[in-house]
């Protein structure tokens, strides 16, 4: 295509019907043919590539984008038809072909939300920010969500995805911080606490409290975060929110005094119930979700009471015999004024009128036991053995990774990951479910098979990694250091007596070469190895695990497989800070093909634990068979270019990928992803235990 | 502008410490008892102030060595200089200590290199001796040497821990930052802010200590409140001292910053 010149209106069609499959269904492209002919040359270019790029998800959306893209692209910028489309492809992978459609029909209003995004705040950006807000107002964690409504269950703040209420993106997240303060403020200063014990409150009443409430919330406020209750001020008077109406003026003072408890509050609304109603407020109101907060609490201050009445009998368990034998110890509790809490007082847990040592987490409890309840009560301090519970209640429920294909989920409890589609040139988000799994060790004579086997090349490949120890170096001759260095002083002696300059680098210096490096082996456990190329890899782990520990680098080795996005697991086999034992012995041998080389994933979640450990040199280095390869389209370009990209992120976070394989086709594909000097093939297979160390210790000369 | 002889300098003045609990008796009946010292806690917690006040109160000279990893124990110990075609041995800040009956404290011994650590092993037990190798002699502590080392707990790098030969030779003191009360008291003392301000900043501390683990390595210490007191009292805006002196010296990163700045345009 010449610059400049549209294409003409059959190039157009031809091009559409092509990419739209018209061949094999119904689909007419006279209309939007006719549309993008009439384009100049620059937009239709660019509407014909998008149509290209989302027909490669799904060919329906293709012809969907191609039907609307005109009227689209008039309405929206650039920037925002991009948002548009990869929106779609968003809605498509989480929730299929039908909500992805509707975002493509319903253009005009996503160009309208678009414009509230550009002066709105998103959720989704600040919930960073905002969590560690409320982690540092309050010691107990509370999550964040995405909601309709605004209200909280007392564990969870529910905030709207989008507050495009103000006229920027800084005063819409104001908005959301004194929101976030004000639902944090109703759990802090025990608004839920009189609401427990109602039965069926008129939902009149509950109204009339909220409202109340929330006064009284403002006031405290204004006292522990003053500065806060300014913003919240200003964000009032920007939301152009009307006065106080006149007959609530005179309950003000009331409420608004430090005294007032929430009880208070109830006992107020009570008496005016009737009397009074709730002001309309302007902004997104703060609801009040009785239900949630009830059912959320109950299972919580159940389960708090259990753990601590457990916790305080593991305590007393752990004093020393003859303490116990004297007499049966008492738990107390004892009340200490301090006006710099809400409550007015700290409760301290006494064991035998001593200040009872209690653990970190124990504390926690204690302190979220306390904003539920306001007090410890006494059955509390009755200590009970973790047999009187329920073990549920004891300890939070754990998902078994091989639960996933019993059950319906396949999110929970996996690191997700995106992964990047070349004919996109986009990442699916969170498209990988990965988990990391435990290898059941196998103890049986195969590593003394491997290592008897072996005993001339474990002998020679000991002594080489022993080389490489840069022990500490004395360096002679040098300007500053530690001792005097002889030979350069007589020599500097004669020459001074001689009537030459003496030279000032007459002492040794110890050096230091502390090798810093951090390596994960990365196994390629697929199907595909099966027999003895994986004989091959075992033994060659068990060699490398045997050098390195004459070397003294830190490593970790985790294999690898995957079973389409849902199922990418990792098999854990050392982590960095296990020490080589009988039982990495016991896993190596136990490793065995599993399904398919799905690498992209691998990568980036060993990329993430690299990371996370201290080294001056982090090295990737992959075991692998062959192509990355899985059953649901991970084949060919796609798994190619997706690992590709994995690797640039990881090379992209100071880690250097490495690859070494035993297919003899690799010479075609390998350089694109690791680079012309990255990688390794090894043609014999049986050579790879030799290889594999071999290739490690020139890697890290 | 007075120079003094490492071993010659004595602290004049009473230094300001809030003591938080028996620490004191403790320092000095294991100093009596010629016990070495191990002081443990977070940073910025009074640890080297507790020092200057314990080697002010004894009398007795405090020689710091603030420990790094290039730290050897030739730096500790001595090492021999030329001069002129001679060579000359001179004392490293230890054996002046050693000699001198001073009080020698390592800060932050983690740091050091793992030779250094050897040096100090027949110090800190009943030998009291500090053999110098390359003079091939041993010189025997004075009665009123003392030697007290400094650890960070909070670290957890495996690479940066006491080996347990060196942690029990010592008598252990646990810091932690004051409570609220103690710890408003020493930042009025300290900077002179008043009791309103104060109060604000050690709740502030409290809200930064509620995030360690979840994004910040540690809270913020006593001082950093009293850096940032100090800022206030000449006249800086609250939340920027905040700013400057806590939130910046705790994190780099952009997200964690942008909470503690919230944090603390709350509370002011």
């Amino acid at each position: 295509m010449k610059p400049g010149v549209p294409l003409s209106l059959p190039a157009v069609r031809q091009q559409l019907d092509e990419l739209l499959e018209v061949e094999y269904s119904f689909r007419d492209t006279a209309q939007p043919a006719a549309a993008i002919a009439a384009l100049p040359a620059e937009r239709q270019a660019r509407l014909i590539s998008w149509i290209r790029r989302i027909a490669s998800t799904h060919v329906e959306l293709g012809y969907q984008v191609a039907c609307r893209g005109v009227a689209a692209q008039a309405l929206m910028a650039p920037d925002d038809f991009e948002a548009w489309i990869f929106h779609s492809m968003d809605r498509y992978d989480a929730e299929g072909l039908r909500p992805a459609l509707r975002v493509i029909e319903q253009y005009r209003q996503f160009a309208g939300q678009q414009q509230a995004r550009s002066r709105g705040a998103l959720l989704q950006e600040h919930e960073g920010v905002l969590s560690h807000f409320l982690r540092g107002l309050s010691g107990r964690p509370l999550k964040l969500s995405a909601a309709d409504t605004i209200h909280t269950d007392s564990e969870t703040l529910f905030l709207p995805p989008l507050l495009a209420g103000l006229p920027t993106p800084g005063q819409n997240f104001q908005l959301y911080k004194v929101t976030c303060a004000l639902l944090w403020a109703q759990i802090r200063f025990g608004s839920f606490r009189p609401l427990l014990s109602l039965n069926a409150p008129d939902p009149g009443l509950l109204a009339l409290y909220h409202a109340m409430e929330l006064l009284r919330l403002k006031a405290c406020l204004r006292r522990a975060l003053p500065g806060l209750h300014r913003q919240l001020e200003q964000i009032c008077q920007a939301l152009g929110e009307a006065a106080l109406p006149a007959e609530w003026t005179g309950l003000l003072a009331r409420l608004e005094t430090p005294e007032t408890q929430a009880t208070d509050v109830l006992v107020l609304a009570r008496q005016q119930l009737g009397r009074l109603t709730p002001y309309p407020s302007t902004g997104q109101p703060i609801i009040l979700d009785l239900e949630a907060v009830r059912t959320c609490m109950q299972v919580r201050i159940e389960k708090e009471r259990a753990r601590f009445k457990v916790a305080l009998n593991s305590l007393l368990e752990e004093l020393p015999g003859n303490v116990r034998e004297k007499r049966p110890s008492r738990f107390t509790k004892q009340r200490e004024e301090d006006p710099s809490v809400p409550e007015g007082f700290r409760v301290e847990i006494l064991l035998d009128d001593m200040p009872a040592p209690l653990p970190d987490e124990v504390q926690a409890l204690q302190r979220s036991i306390l904003l539920d309840l306001g007090e410890i009560p006494d059955d509390y301090l009755q200590p009970a053995g973790p047999g009187d519970y329920d073990s549920a209640l004891l300890r939070d429920p754990t998902r078994d990774a091989d639960d996933v294909w019993r059950g319906s989920y396949h999110e929970e409890g996996a690191h997700l990951y995106d992964e990047w589609d070349f004919q996109r040139r986009h990442y699916r988000k969170n498209w990988c479910a990965v988990r990391e799994r435990e290898i059941t060790p196998l103890y049986d004579d195969f590593a003394a098979r491997t290592l008897a086997k072996h005993h001339g090349l474990v002998k020679h490949l000991r002594k080489t990694f022993e080389a490489m120890r840069h022990e500490n170096r004395l360096l002679k001759r040098q300007p500053e250091g530690d001792g005097v260095d002889i030979d350069a002083l007589v020599e500097a002696l004669a020459d001074a007596h001689l009537g030459f300059e003496m030279t000032e680098r007459l002492l040794t210096r110890m050096q230091r070469n502390e090798r810093n490096i951090a390596v994960v082996f990365m196994v390629d456990m697929s199907g595909s190895t099966k027999g003895w190329i994986n004989d091959a890899e075992r033994e060659s782990l068990l060699l490398l695990c045997e050098a390195l520990q004459s070397l003294g680098d830190r490593y970790a080795i985790y294999g690898f497989s995957g079973m389409t996005r849902k199922r990418c697991e990792l098999f854990h086999i050392k982590h960095f800070e296990e020490p080589y034992s009988e039982l990495i012995r016991g896993r190596i041998s136990a490793i065995e093909p599993q399904d398919y080389t799905r690498m992209g994933f691998a990568i980036r979640h060993l990329s993430r634990v690299l990371q996370q450990t201290e080294a001056k040199t982090r090295l990737l280095i992959t075991l692998s068979d062959g192509k990355p390869d899985d059953y649901d389209g991970y084949r060919g370009q796609y798994g190619i270019e997706d690992t590709r990209r994995a690797l640039i992120e990881a090379r992209r976070g100071g880690i250097h990928p490495y690859c070494i394989t035993i297919d003899e086709q690799a010479r075609d594909y390998l350089p694109h992803l690791y680079g012309p000097a990255a990688y390794s093939v090894v043609d014999d297979v049986r050579a790879l235990p030799l290889k594999v160390s071999d290739i490690y210790r020139r890697l890290t000369r | 502008m007075r120079t003094f002889r490492l071993d010659e300098y004595r602290i004049e003045d009473e230094p300001y410490y809030q003591p938080t609990g028996d620490e004191i008796e403790l320092f000095e009946a294991a100093y009596r008892n010629q016990l070495p010292l191990l002081l443990k806690g977070p940073t910025g917690c009074g640890k080297t102030r507790f020092m200057e006040y314990m080697a002010w109160w004894l009398k007795r000279p405090l020689i710091t060595v603030s420990c790094h990893d290039d730290l050897t124990a030739s730096d500790l110990v001595g090492r021999y200089l030329i001069k002129g075609g001679e060579t000359s041995w001179i004392d490293g800040p230890l054996t002046q200590a050693v000699k001198a009956g001073g009080i020698c404290y390592l800060d932050e011994i983690v740091e050091a290199r793992k030779d250094t650590m050897v040096v100090i092993h027949p110090l800190a037990d009943d030998r009291r001796v500090l053999p110098i190798e390359k003079l091939g002699t041993l010189i025997e502590a004075d009665p009123e040497f003392a030697i007290a080392i400094s650890y960070n707990p909070g670290y957890q790098s495996v690479l940066k821990d006491l080996k347990q030969s060196t942690r029990q030779r010592f008598v252990a003191l646990e810091f932690n930052y004051p409570g609220a009360a103690l710890e408003g008291e020493i930042v009025m003392r300290e900077s002179g802010l008043d009791r309103e301000l104060a109060g604000r900043l050690v709740k502030f501390a409290g809200m930064t200590r509620n995030l360690k683990g979840s994004g910040l390595e540690e809270g913020a210490s006593t001082r950093l409140l009293v850096h940032a007191a100090k800022l206030m009292v000449a006249g800086v805006n609250p939340v920027s001292a905040c700013q400057g002196a806590i939130a910046q010296a705790l994190t780099d990163d952009p997200e964690m910053l942008a909470s503690v700045n919230e944090l603390s345009s709350s509370l002011f």
